[in-house]
């Protein structure tokens, strides 16, 4: 692997995994430790007694109470974003050596965004994020669905960006047709936590990684772009 | 002097298609590094991987259980 593309990568994923922790403890782990309340059953919704109510709230981020969980938070999102950030650079360098584009910091941004689309937009449109205390169905058949659908998601954003004559239209089937498949789900509603929560939490997920991914895309062509090969 | 620009043209060239031979196995190698770092962060079952990356799981919306 040549430097320029590790260094890059490895600078990207550092600044888009820290920036992308920060808004997780801000936004998103509030709902997500609310909803282990109502998975280990310490909270419940639509309790016995028949109120059809349950207190909003419960769950504050606490960075000094679980040091070693929100570390590793911290750590793993540098690590999936360094991961991201290898593939993004690796097609950077695979377009301009095929000289479809010349990669600037600007144009960084949007192949983050259509990392974004192609990497948790298209596979969240049938497997939303998941809060804890959700029961899904067969971890197995649902991984499969999830790569393929982000696999041919991928491919559709190099085609809408890269292909040439009729080759981009080819991104409509390639984005609907998992869509159409559908991902597995169970023929039953299991969750045990409040609709709003589940939703709120689904929402501020998407909008972390935009964040993330934006963020990701940028720095890598930032590094990218500066380094001489 | 012939035989010395021929050396340097050989070198050349062979310094040339290393490059170029560099560059795709540098593209190949970094894909295979990230898709190695994406496997253990978001793909891997084993228990204290998921249990180490749960919260950053989630939020990522990795299936991962």
């Amino acid at each position: 692997m040549s430097m320029k593309l590790l260094t890059s990568a490895v600078f990207a994923g550092l600044a888009a995994g820290l920036i992308a922790a920060l808004l997780q403890f801000s936004f998103v782990t509030s709902s997500l430790l609310e909803g282990e309340l109502y998975e280990a059953g310490e909270k419940v919704h639509f309790a016995v007694d028949g109120t059809p109510q349950s207190p909003r709230g419960g769950a504050e981020v606490d960075l000094a109470a679980e040091p070693v969980r929100y570390g590793l938070t911290v750590a793993f999102n540098i690590v999936t974003y360094t991961g991201f950030g290898l593939l993004l650079v690796a097609l950077m360098a695979l377009a301009e050596t095929k000289k479809l584009t010349k990669i600037t910091p600007r144009q960084g941004l949007i192949w983050g965004l259509a990392g974004f689309v192609a990497i948790q937009l298209a596979p969240a449109m049938g497997q939303p994020p998941v809060l804890p205390g959700s029961v899904g169905a067969e971890i197995g058949p649902r991984q499969a669905w999830w790569l393929a659908t982000l696999l041919s998601a991928g491919l559709a954003m190099w085609l809408l960006a890269f292909g040439r004559g009729l080759w981009p239209w080819l991104a409509i089937p390639l984005l609907l047709v998992p869509q159409i498949i559908g991902a597995p789900v169970l023929d039953t509603y299991f969750g045990v936590t409040p609709a709003e929560l589940a939703a709120s939490f689904a929402a501020m997920s998407l909008g972390y990684s935009a964040a993330g991914w934006a963020a990701l895309g940028f720095f890598a062509a930032y590094f990218y772009s500066r380094q001489e090969a | 002097m012939e035989r010395d620009d021929m050396t340097t043209q050989t070198t050349t060239q062979t310094a040339a298609i290393a490059r170029a031979a560099t560059s795709t196995t540098g593209i190949v190698a970094a894909m295979a590094a990230g898709l190695l770092l994406l496997f253990l962060s978001g793909y891997a079952q084993a228990t204290i991987l998921h249990d180490a990356a749960h919260d950053q799981r989630h939020a990522m919306a990795f299936p991962c259980h």
